[in-house]
């Protein structure tokens, strides 16, 4: 069975009169990165909920269909045992943040799955030098920078050293640079030390060099499910209000010319390099 | 309409947010505040409503010190969207959100339920009138919390990340109902990360860096500049990679191409020969 199961899922909020999730079917194999986009309100944080047991178990409802985390019914697991697999960056850094300061904030995790003292001050200080926190260190999570307590929600969920890491548009608040850096440093985990990565983005101009699948989302449904250059392409990724990289809106306009470049380009280096191709073709 | 003199502000008069800034927007301007994290830009236009008061240096609104002002005072001429909603967001529904900035600026009743309506409209919101604001979507709470501060119609809009949770419709939605406040006279203000908004829709930037305004001018001078996008922790605008990449290779192409239609222009005219 795959790391990750959605199988036939649905959820409706307690009190909601529709389905934020209907019959969702996927499945993610250990190793992937996968990307999920879609409209504003089609679903994406909630199925990032269920991956780590907050639906049904914080947030409760009506469910159908199951979904297994490492064989794992997640009905059957509670969110404690699920987060020794599987770690969330919520959408909101604000609501993730629980403790009193950053060094604090990112010992929480690890000391709640039992991870020995010693080795949770070796993860703190490999993190704050990873994500470059050291400036933060002593500073009260609520009394900072929306980018820096969203850094800071990010080091929290990987001082987990989870299997599966799960984020919620975790650039959202981060300057372009370091945007950049987070996602170079998720990439490299992901090709690295194997860990699992899905993740939350509009913003796919940003991830799609790095995603081996996107899933589109809309009105609680998955409606597409493929690699980036073929999801991007599509012309429902347009309609529904993707993010699309300006290099494959460039590509979309001239195929509807009647110019075909070899492949779908994602930057606009590789849309240089495409045109030169055809030139000399 | 807003003059900032030489402002210095530390939380708890020990954390350093704004190292002496300066700047001035005229009414009916349309400016964006972009920049590294922690830069200071929240804490910037946290004086323009005055929920922070400058420990030194001066704010003045409409011609007025802001010091002489209230909050609520303040508050009527310069409408502040937080950067997280969650801030922002008390009441038990959407419309009751909306309607109650109306009705404490003194709108009528009739006043408030058309302006209530037309913005819930305009920003994709009309299904979620009767919701909660606590049983929403983080895009549709952040998209509340901008409809409480639009349908105010208030001078001066200060924004802060309107864009975060936005898909690619809603950002066009905003921008769209943005502009149409600025041709009746409002001036726009926003702070945000999103490179491709401000090029759009933005004619002038401002970006910050460690308290400071690094620099301040037209927005294709401030996001070419190399210098600039490094201190401030920006990165080149996608479009603009694009040409600078096609002129390497076609000199033809400008690397100054800054719309989508012009690269696509650019491209048929290399290609057109050889389908
Ligand atoms: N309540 C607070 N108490 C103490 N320090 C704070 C507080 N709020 C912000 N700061 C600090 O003030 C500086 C400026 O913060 P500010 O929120 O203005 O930055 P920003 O430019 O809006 O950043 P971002 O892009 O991350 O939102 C940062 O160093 C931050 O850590
Ligand atoms: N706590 C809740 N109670 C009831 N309905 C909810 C709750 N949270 C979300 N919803 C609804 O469920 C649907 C899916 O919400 P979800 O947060 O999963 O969307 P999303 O794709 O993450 O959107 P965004 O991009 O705006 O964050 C939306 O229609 C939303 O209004
Ligand atoms: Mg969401
Ligand atoms: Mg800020």
């Amino acid at each position: 069975m795959a790391l990750v199961e959605f199988a036939d899922f649905s959820f409706k909020y307690l009190g909601a009169d529709s389905l934020a999730l209907r019959k969702v079917s996927a499945s993610v194999n250990e190793g992937e990165y996968v990307v999920i986009t879609g409209p504003s309100g089609c679903g994406k944080t909630t199925l990032c909920r269920t991956a780590n047991g907050l639906v049904p178990h914080f947030h409760r409802g009506y469910i159908a269909g199951n979904v297994f985390i490492d064989g794992q019914n997640t009905r059957d697991a509670t969110v404690a045992k699920l987060a020794s697999t599987v770690g969330l960056v919520f959408q909101n850094p604000a609501n993730q943040l629980v403790t009193l300061n950053v060094e604090k904030e990112l010992a929480f995790g690890p000391e709640n799955l039992g991870v020995v003292p010693e080795e949770v001050r070796q993860r703190v200080e490999e993190i704050i030098d990873l994500l470059n926190l050291e400036h933060l260190r002593e500073k009260h999570p609520h009394e900072m920078s929306g980018g820096e307590q969203q850094r800071v929600a990010m080091g929290a969920t990987l001082a987990l050293k989870p299997k599966v890491l799960v984020a919620d548009e975790p650039t959202s608040n981060l300057d372009p640079r370091s945007a950049e850096l987070i996602l170079d440093i998720i990439a490299n985990l992901n090709k690295r030390n194997g860990m699992t990565v899905i993740l939350v983005e509009h913003r796919l101009d940003l991830v799609a060099k790095d995603a081996s699948r996107i899933i589109l989302m809309d009105k609680g449904q998955i409606i597409a499910d493929g690699i980036p250059r073929d999801v991007l392409s599509m012309d429902i990724s347009s309609e529904i209000g993707v993010g699309i990289p300006k290099a494959t809106q460039v590509y979309k306009r001239l195929q509807a010319k009647g110019i075909e470049l070899s492949r779908v380009p994602l930057t606009g280096e590789e849309l240089a390099l495409l045109v030169g191709e055809a030139k000399r073709r | 309409m807003i003059m900032i003199e030489d402002v210095h502000f530390a939380y708890d008069g020990i954390y350093t947010a704004l190292q002496g800034v300066s700047l001035q927007i005229e009414k009916g301007e349309c400016v964006a505040i972009m920049g590294t994290n922690g830069a200071g830009k929240t804490t910037l236009v946290k004086h323009m409503n005055g929920l922070l008061r400058p420990q030194h240096g001066r704010v003045i609104v409409d011609g007025a010190d802001a010091k002489n002002l209230s909050i609520a005072e303040l508050s009527r001429i310069v409408g502040l969207v937080w950067q997280n909603p969650d801030h922002q967001l008390f009441l038990d529904s959407v419309r009751k959100e909306i309607e109650f900035g109306l009705k404490n600026l003194g709108f009528t009743p009739e006043e408030t339920d058309a302006q209530c309506t037309q913005t819930l409209k305009n920003l994709g919101l009309e299904g979620l009138a009767e919701r909660s604001p606590f049983a929403l979507s983080g895009g549709e709470r952040k998209r509340v919390a901008l409809a409480t501060v639009l349908a105010t119609e208030p001078q001066v809009l200060a924004l802060d990340e309107p864009t975060i949770g936005q898909d690619a419709q809603q950002k066009e939605l905003l921008a769209r109902m943005l502009m149409d406040l600025n041709d009746r006279g409002r001036t726009v203000i926003v702070v945000t990360h999103d490179i491709e908004f401000v090029i759009e829709h933005f004619p002038r930037t401002i970006a910050m860096a460690e308290g400071r305004i690094v620099a301040d001018g037209s927005t294709s001078s401030v996001l070419s500049n190399e210098d600039v996008l490094e201190r401030c922790s920006l990165t080149l605008p996608q479009l603009t990679v694009a040409a600078r990449a096609l002129h390497k290779a076609f000199p033809q192409v400008s690397e100054r191409l800054t719309l989508l239609s012009e690269l696509e222009d650019a491209v048929s005219g290399i290609l057109g020969g050889t389908q």
